[in-house]
């Protein structure tokens, strides 16, 4: 009984944090990226402008939630909640340090794989049940760039468990006491990456709801909380890709000095700001673009990374 | 409690096959299929198969759903399809099924009666791959070259549209000329 109620508190506490954190993330991004692009950003709400994300929060909530006639209802009410469920979902699995982390699984890495998987049936389910053309494209394009991103992503993180032995991401964490994975994997790092920001389509690929093309693509018909919902699972994504790089290919918790929580943090706030980085750096690919380079370069680079990885490993023994 | 869980899961397996095959509206009966298989992975991962289990999800639910899903979409099936649906299923198409369905639940009540109780152990991954690559290696090699063979047939399948750049503009990519659309 005492587990359970252990169990719970973890679970709750984690939620509240991650939710905290999606809805400071947004103010931390809009006003990086103002700096970087020499404006001030949004500065007012609070010191420094932190209370942001609590006005917008306030806005949102009062901002009328119009479901269109045309639409299929329980569906569109229903996939703004796949990407927020699944995207929590996946965070169980993540060892913030030795002692914390909700569950400990021996698939660790296959259960976040099939959890950013599901997501993808919120933009999908969002551009088809908004009975719009624009949407629709969206949730095509989004279901087009889900299946050819996953393949990858599962590839490119096989080299690191054939490094550990195991799909148990503490074990993949200790494993990388001597050296951290991103050295004899800096070609899957390299794919992750790419695949995950995929996988949580921000820009540069953030194809399924380029506003100059199609509008705002899979989320055109949606107001209010329910835009919100992806708003968040997009932040969401975020933080889950920057802590699985950080726990599979940076040594997680692993540091000298500072206790290890606060080393996950950190090395978690540097991979953040590496893809807000991303989004101000480089400009959005064509769709055929994006599929070509998907298929022709990252397929094959990670199958050859795979290869490799199994002939050394074969070799040392 | 995992007695409990594991019915539970199978309640809602069961529910929603049914509800996918009385579905008239085709992305309503892919949701149903995409629950049921989402339940059928918590039973593999209740009785001990947590690679199954997390492979069922990321193949099945989270691969091969989509693109069905993807498929449907791109066909946008209005209503004519749900009536056209609603001929193909009358009421006297169901009871020859249904007696099938039958005798088979009688069988596999049979069988479970006489096995005794089942008992669940957990298989680690690498039990399971230390299997797979042992015993049944055969088998496994099997299926790749079939996956093989159907990967050389689609990509035959879409060969031709490779081969015809100097087709002309009223023509398809094959080449044959293109219906003009009459309303």
């Amino acid at each position: 009984m005492f587990d359970v109620i252990v169990t719970l508190i973890n679970i709750v506490f984690t939620i509240l944090i991650l939710m905290v954190l999606a809805a400071v993330l947004v103010w931390a991004e809009r006003r990086i990226l103002g700096i970087w692009q020499d404006r001030l950003g949004p500065n007012r709400v609070g010191p420094g402008g932190i209370l942001q994300a609590a006005a917008d929060m306030i806005k949102i909530f009062f901002k009328e939630d119009w479901i269109p006639p045309f639409a299929e209802k329980f569906v569109f009410v229903f996939a703004p909640c796949v990407v927020v469920i699944t995207m929590l979902g996946a965070f169980a699995i993540v060892p913030f340090s030795p002692g914390t982390g909700v569950v400990d699984l021996n698939v660790g890495v296959l259960f976040f794989l099939a959890m950013s998987a599901l997501a993808g049936y919120s933009t999908i389910l969002a551009g088809w049940s908004s009975n719009n053309k624009y949407a629709l494209l969206g949730g095509m394009r989004s279901a087009a760039q889900m299946i050819s991103y996953d393949v990858f992503m599962g590839l490119s993180l096989m080299g690191v468990v054939m490094l550990a032995g195991s799909f148990n991401l503490r074990e993949i964490v200790e494993s990388q006491s001597d050296m951290w994975n991103i050295f004899p994997q800096f070609i899957g790092f390299c794919i992750f990456m790419v695949a995950g920001v995929a996988e949580s389509h921000r820009l540069p690929f953030d194809l399924p709801e380029a506003e100059h093309e199609i509008i705002a693509g899979f989320h055109t018909e949606y107001s209010g909380m329910k835009f919100g919902l992806f708003f968040v699972g997009e932040y969401l994504g975020v933080l889950l890709i920057s802590a699985l790089a950080v726990v599979l290919f940076l040594g997680g918790w692993m540091g000298p000095l500072l206790p290890p929580f606060i080393w996950f943090c950190l090395k978690t706030l540097v991979v953040v700001l590496f893809i807000i980085l991303l989004r101000a750096a480089i400009p959005r690919p064509r769709f055929d673009q994006l599929m070509a380079f998907g298929w022709k370069i990252c397929l094959p680079v990670a199958l050859l990374n795979l290869v490799i990885t199994g002939a050394v490993g074969l070799a040392i023994g | 409690m995992i007695t409990t869980l594991f019915y539970i899961a199978s309640a809602i397996a069961l529910f929603c096959t049914v509800m996918v095959v009385t579905r008239h509206h085709a992305v309503h009966a892919l949701l149903y299929l995409i629950v049921a298989q989402l339940a059928v992975a918590l039973i593999f991962f209740l009785l001990g198969a947590p690679f199954a289990a997390a492979l069922e999800i990321l193949v099945y639910a989270g691969a091969i759903m989509v693109m069905f899903i993807f498929v449907i979409m791109m066909l946008n099936l209005g209503r004519d399809t749900i009536e056209r649906e609603q001929q193909w299923l009358p009421a006297s198409a169901w009871p020859l099924p249904t007696l099938l369905c039958a005798t088979l639940l009688v069988l596999l009540l049979f069988a479970l009666d006489s096995a005794g109780n089942l008992e669940a152990h957990w298989v680690s991954p690498k039990t399971l791959g230390i299997t797979l690559f042992g015993p049944y290696l055969l088998a496994v090699e099997l299926a790749s070259m079939l996956l093989l063979a159907g990967l050389i047939g689609a990509y035959h399948l879409a060969r031709p549209y490779l081969r015809r750049p100097d087709r002309e503009a009223d023509q398809d990519p094959q080449g044959q000329p293109l219906e003009v659309p009459h309303d």
